[in-house]
């Protein structure tokens, strides 16, 4: 024990001192903060306001379309050529032409421009249109008033209540649940990847610096083994503590410099974390106007006690776990090649539950009680990404339980396995290895 | 009483028989070699004893007792694919190696210190591993092997990559280690340097043993009762005056002396060679051939070879 101690103490003090660990140590925080900030920076920058000419041969549209911080629009009584050719000197990005028709509705116009329009320009103008459009119809075809319309429209907000066989009943929130979920399951893909490739290049190393054979006449292949994969663990949880406290240090400094950049509501779509943040105001804004409903706070206070405890506790055990399943795998093939080049072969099948359990992510999200995403999330190798993508939407302890037990039984297994082809690949130089060889090896007597 | 005794032991790997049926007495207190071609199966020994491996079969036994965990401190190896950490820094990495011997890292450094000065390497302990030159490497190697006072030693090709110098200043610290009561194992087909230091040896080919014993008592076996001799003064054909039975395996000549070499028959000896060539020419000189380790090895090995 002691030894293994020793062994996992080298691992991680040699990985954290390194320069490449402070440099990513350094950079991820960056770039996330930066993944964060610059869109709200981005969408602060407005374009210049492009200038419209507008040719509105029916006349109907006069007035109607509302320059706005993008785009500014001017009526122009000119014929369409010579607007066209004064483009340039009028400063003008683009000339609409509604053309008169023969219908007492039009529903044809044209932009020209020397520039592609921008998407959002398109769908502006034509929604204007379409507004008004509409508007016109509703009123010499059927009569009504758009008002009258509007004020018939109602929004049906749908509070989801889940009933636990216990009979206590709690509201769910699924916005946040996708978010968490799906983040939390990234992060495991990402953490069983990177440090697991980590490990597979510690045993590389030993091997081909022939030291293992050294370390393996003081201590058990298993505890080098075990020492490697601990020690690994511990400078992933370092990095990752790290790269949160250092992000929210950098989002939360940049915040303060610039508050009024970070009010929320201004830029919903740019980012997710902020997205639900909107959300959460507008869930519980609308649950606080409803008479009958707690209030703000015991809304907000609910998410809080509810979920979060569970979906970190739940986190952290599939974090650790799926790493630990994985990462014996990937000990077990850095044992049994020369070098990096020989790992593709054996790395096929070991990253092949992992990337499939992203492609299914869609799926999972879409049906998060199918057969698909049970069975996904109850099998070992893909359970900690399912299962965490699953969790936010309630899963019924049992088949937690189940899920859990099994991702040990598995981890136990395939740890058993892979230290039986380590011990025999750690000390097996210059032989291209097969299936068919590893297959042997897991009978061989330790 | 022996230190190291090893009994029926096999290993087999799916298809490949590394050892069969070996057995292996180490007396205490001596330097043992193991000999054999690449691929005999003397690494898999080694590995056994060290625990690293398993036997299919047999027992082994370290100073009396059943191998056990404990015994891994009482044992210092030099595997023959031997390396560190290229990374590290000299010191920090001795130190590690050191204290996964067992030993606290008060001693650990304090017996460092002592070593470090004896090599004359102190300058090295913050140097990075990759800085430094293989024959330096091989130091370090040593002292690790030897820091926790190992009461049994397991040098596995020790010499390979070794300048003479250094190779010298490694056999005294073997006999060095020896003397302070040491077992030593020394695995090797570097047959010079087993004459030079083994007491005992045993050859193992193809998973066997084929043979075990004294040097000294080997040598004496395997000798063919060959002489060589140096003379002049003399004309004529050498081999009509030899008696009958003596026959001269080959001549030449040597600056001013002709030389042969004589294998005489199993029971005869030198004075009977001698007497009758006394009156006919001078003798400068004459001596037994003893056959080498090497010669004792290749026979052996061919022999064995051959009669599969």
């Amino acid at each position: 024990m002691n030894k293994i101690w020793l062994i996992i103490k080298r691992e991680y003090l040699t990985r954290v001192k390194k320069r490449s660990f402070i440099i990513m140590t350094v950079l991820g925080p960056l770039l996330m903060a930066g993944l964060m900030i610059v869109p709200v920076f981005i969408a602060q920058m407005s374009d210049d306001q492009k200038k419209i000419a507008v040719i509105d041969e029916t006349g109907l549209f006069s007035g109607k379309f509302k320059t706005n911080e993008d785009v500014k629009f001017e009526y122009i009584t000119s014929d369409l050529e010579a607007a066209k050719s004064n483009m340039k000197k009028s400063n003008w990005y683009a000339v609409l032409f509604i053309p008169k028709t023969e219908v007492a509705i039009p529903d044809k116009a044209v932009l020209y421009s020397e520039k592609q329009p921008s998407l959002s320009m398109r769908s502006y103008i034509e929604h204007s249109m379409q507004y008004e459009i509409e508007n016109l119809k509703l009123l010499d075809v059927y009569n009504i008033d758009k008002k009258d319309l509007e004020s018939i429209k109602s929004s049906i907000n749908l509070t989801t209540i889940k009933i636990s066989e216990g009979g206590t009943e709690q509201k769910s929130y699924s916005e946040i649940s996708f978010v968490l979920g799906l983040f939390g399951g990234i992060l495991i893909y990402f953490f069983i990847f990177m440090f697991g490739a980590q490990v597979m290049r510690g045993v590389i190393e030993e091997k081909t610096s022939r030291i293992v054979e050294i370390i393996v006449s003081s201590v058990k292949p298993f505890q080098l083994m075990m020492g490697k994969i601990i020690g690994v663990a511990f400078v992933g949880l370092t990095q990752f503590l790290l790269w949160i406290l250092l992000t929210l240090a950098i989002y939360v400094g940049f915040s303060q410099a610039f508050p009024d950049k970070f009010t929320p509501k201004k830029h919903e779509a740019s980012l997710n974390a902020e997205k639900t943040l909107v959300n959460v105001e507008q869930l519980s804004s609308k649950a606080a106007m409803q008479p009958g409903n707690e209030d703000l706070n015991n809304v907000i206070e609910g998410i809080h006690s509810i979920n979060f405890m569970l979906i970190i506790g739940v986190f952290l055990f599939y974090f650790v776990g799926g790493y630990l399943l994985y990462a014996a795998m990937f000990a077990a093939i850095g044992a049994a090649v020369d070098s990096e080049a020989d790992t593709q072969q054996f790395m096929l099948p070991v990253t092949v539950p992992l990337i499939f359990s992203i492609v299914m992510l869609q799926f999972i999200l879409n049906n998060p009680e199918g057969p698909i995403a049970f069975w996904l999330s109850i099998i070992p190798f893909t359970s900690p990404i399912v299962m965490m993508i699953r969790i936010p939407f309630g899963i019924s302890p049992f088949e937690l339980l189940l899920s859990m037990g099994l991702l040990i039984l598995g981890f136990l297994l395939t740890t058993w396995m892979a230290a039986k082809i380590y011990r025999t690949g750690i000390l097996m130089y210059g032989k291209k290895v097969s299936y068919k060889e590893l297959f042997k090896w897991l009978t061989y007597k330790g | 009483m022996d230190f190291l005794v090893v009994e029926n032991v096999s290993k087999r790997y799916a298809a490949h028989q590394a050892l069969t049926d070996i057995n292996i007495n180490v007396p205490a207190q001596c330097i043992y070699g193991l000999l054999g071609p690449n691929g005999a199966g003397k690494t898999t020994l080694i590995r056994i004893v060290n625990q690293i491996i398993a036997p299919d079969n047999g027992r082994v036994f370290l100073n009396g007792e059943p191998l056990k965990p404990t015994h891994i401190s009482m044992i210092g190896y030099l595997p023959e694919e031997r390396g560190l950490y290229k990374k590290m820094k000299v010191g920090e990495q001795a130190l590690y190696l050191a204290q996964l011997k067992g030993i606290s890292k008060k001693e650990a450094m304090k017996k460092l210190k002592y070593w470090f000065e004896k090599f004359e390497i102190q300058a090295w302990w913050d140097k990075k591993v990759e800085e430094l030159s293989k024959g330096m490497q091989q130091k370090i190697q040593f002292i690790v092997t030897v820091i926790h006072q190992p009461k049994f030693l397991i040098f596995d090709e020790p010499f390979s990559g070794f300048d003479p110098i250094n190779v010298n200043l490694l056999k005294e610290e073997i006999f060095n280690l020896r003397e302070q009561g040491a077992t030593i194992i020394f695995s090797t087909h570097n047959m010079e340097s087993v004459e030079e230091l083994c007491d005992n040896i045993a050859l193992i080919n193809k998973s066997k043993k084929i043979l075990e014993g004294k040097v000294r008592d080997i040598k004496k076996t395997y000798k063919a009762n060959t002489f060589k001799l140096c003379y002049n003064d003399f004309k004529g054909n050498l081999a009509e005056i030899l008696p009958m039975g003596f026959d001269i395996q080959s001549e030449g000549i040597d600056v001013d002396y002709r030389t042969a070499i004589i294998k005489l028959p199993k029971t005869a000896t030198s004075n009977e060679l001698l007497q009758p060539l006394l009156p006919h020419i001078s003798i400068h000189s004459f001596n037994e051939i003893l056959p080498s380790m090497n010669d004792i090895f290749i026979t052996q090995v061919n022999g064995q070879n051959q009669t599969i």
